[in-house]
């Protein structure tokens, strides 16, 4: 099949924008993606044919919303290839998915002296949430090393899981380095002395098929707004049977089946964390993404992601000075940079005024940043909707900042 | 010597001759590229403006009570802003830093580079200026 990238385009109104009087070259996806207008169209509809609360009240208005609400959770765990319906969790983004379980898991199974296995390329949002965790529950952090072309050194796992390990945080792929990790492979190690895994999806899943049941990842976070959808919507997938011996991640309503004063009894899963009102609009808004994603085909954005990253890469290396960070055999659409006496800010500031948006600095992952020791890194990061000319319009503008700035 | 607000209508002014953003910003490099550099030993934690793309240096001395300013980065579009910074208040006395309006950033439309959030230092760099003066002040009164 022929991957028709201009019909993509014509989803996404923003694309034909201006800025400083040039047309856009957006190459800022894995910080957040554009929206198209399904997206948007489903967000008016909802709020002007049936908007109610939902799993409330008996009237038409919040029949109508939450049969909505519903579905999209159907969705989800069709596309990522979930047990069932009940494992999909709707949360804030990656960062909360990341945080209700570092609370929540952490208070059943996490005591002093446990250890929390954490990669080194982990976005802060993998990373943090545990460290905090260990913190307060006298536990330790170790680290999975990574090797200089960007690739973990998984090699090390079956020394680094103990009988202390409790759980193995890693991301599947890098929001830095592109790296897209062998997680089958870790999570069959971690799976052989009986330690779960946390996999951080936020980059993977609009990228590349994922299916968390054949990848046996106990849970499984992403965000709505890298994936073509809304904001302020996420996803946490997680193994019922995890789910169902951990604690409520916060209380309110939606997450109770009975409160008296003295004693609350929780919900099934999912609802019970699922407190209060959701973002009934986001998750319903998340449908036509998700549905976008899989008219177009996983396997086909892939190809045409993989064809953009070394067409870019294979230019980028013709440059003088210039040194790519990340080089692991399995890459997604991700290019970190720097150019040799140049300050990555500097370039990102001159490459916006060309009309190309690019990301600089040191990207929520510090100690990726110290692995290198650099400030930070320009990083472009391709979407479905890229195209090879845009491409071609960046390397040209960039042989032109560059030689501004040397 | 001219006024603060006389400096910053003379920087309009240059900047208005260029019309294309390329230009004002290559404009702006060049302007970073000829700011004395400040020895290594000055670029010390002290003199360090935490910024968080960029880094930058300032270094503030006072002579018969006026305050002078040099200052550094490491990318050059913000040296070039520093440059402005420090020709529109070194050699001031700490009142006139206190009492000025600085509107020139707004107004060349490079107010990208003041948001708290993108944090390169620029902001906290006129921060530490009028700080220096607030000290200076102090220890004259
Ligand atoms: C790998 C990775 N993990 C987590 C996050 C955090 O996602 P969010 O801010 O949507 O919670 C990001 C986004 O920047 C990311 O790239």
């Amino acid at each position: 099949m022929e991957y028709d990238v201009n019909k993509i385009r014509s989803y996404f109104p923003v694309l034909k924008q201006q800025v400083y009087g040039k047309p856009l070259v957006y190459f800022d996806n894995a910080a957040s993606t554009q929206k198209p207008v399904q997206v948007l169209l489903k967000t008016g509809r909802l709020y002007t044919e049936f908007y109610g609360n939902i799993h409330r009240a008996a009237h038409y208005m919040a029949d109508k919303t939450t049969d909505a609400f519903e579905s999209v959770r159907d969705q989800v765990q069709q596309f990522i290839g979930a047990g069932s319906r009940e494992e999909i969790i709707f949360t804030k983004g990656t960062t909360e998915s990341a945080n209700l379980v570092a609370a929540s898991f952490g208070e059943q199974f996490i005591s002093p002296g446990s250890e929390i296995i954490v990669s080194e390329m982990e976005h802060h949002s993998n990373m943090v949430p545990w460290q905090l965790n260990a913190l307060k529950r006298g536990a330790k952090i170790v680290k999975l090393p990574m090797s200089r072309n960007g690739e973990l050194q998984t090699s090390l796992l079956s020394e680094l899981i103990t009988s202390k390990t409790r759980l193995l945080a890693v991301t599947h792929v890098s929001n830095v380095l592109g790296t897209i990790n062998p997680l089958a492979q870790i999570i069959d190690a971690a799976h052989r002395k009986n330690v779960p895994v946390f996999v951080d999806g936020a980059q993977a899943v609009q990228h590349i098929p994922v299916n968390v049941k054949a990848l046996d990842a106990d849970f499984y976070a992403f965000s709505a707004h890298k994936m073509y959808g809304p904001n302020g919507v996420g996803v946490l997938y997680g193994k019922r049977k995890w789910l169902e011996q951990m604690p409520p991640y916060q209380g309110g309503g939606e997450m109770i089946s009975e409160v008296t004063f003295e004693k609350t009894t929780f919900s099934e899963i999912p609802f019970k964390f699922e407190a209060g009102t959701p973002n009934i609009t986001g998750v319903i808004a998340l449908g036509p993404a998700i549905a976008l994603l899989q008219e177009t085909g996983m396997e086909h954005i892939a190809a045409w992601e993989h064809q953009l990253l070394d067409y870019c890469t294979h230019q980028l290396k013709e440059l003088e000075g210039l040194v790519i960070y990340g080089e692991a055999s399995q890459k997604s659409g991700v290019i970190s940079f720097n150019i040799d006496g140049i300050h990555p800010f500097d370039l990102g500031t001159m490459l916006d005024k060309t009309g190309i948006a690019v990301r600089t600095g040191h990207h929520c992952a510090d100690p990726l940043m110290s692995y290198f020791n650099i400030p930070g890194t320009v990083r472009v990061s391709f979407g479905i909707y890229n195209t090879t000319e845009e491409i071609d319009r960046f390397i040209e503008a960039l042989k032109r900042v560059v030689k501004m700035l040397k | 010597m001219k006024t603060i607000e006389e400096v910053q209508q003379d920087i309009l002014e240059e900047f208005s001759l260029y019309e294309d953003w390329m230009d004002k910003y290559a404009y702006l490099i060049e302007l970073g590229n000829s700011v004395e550099p400040i020895s290594a030993v000055e670029k010390n934690d002290q003199n360090l403006i935490k910024g968080c793309q960029s880094r930058v240096w300032l270094v503030a001395e006072k002579k018969e009570g006026h305050i002078y300013f040099r200052g550094e980065s490491d990318a050059v579009i913000v040296k070039g802003l520093v440059a402005l910074l420090l020709r529109v208040f070194s050699g001031r006395t700490p009142g006139e830093i206190l009492h000025s309006q600085v509107h020139f950033i707004d107004d060349l439309g490079l107010t990208q580079h003041l948001s708290p959030t993108r944090s390169n230092g620029l902001l906290a760099m006129m921060k530490q200026i009028r700080l220096y003066a607030v000290a200076y002040d102090r220890l004259d009164n």
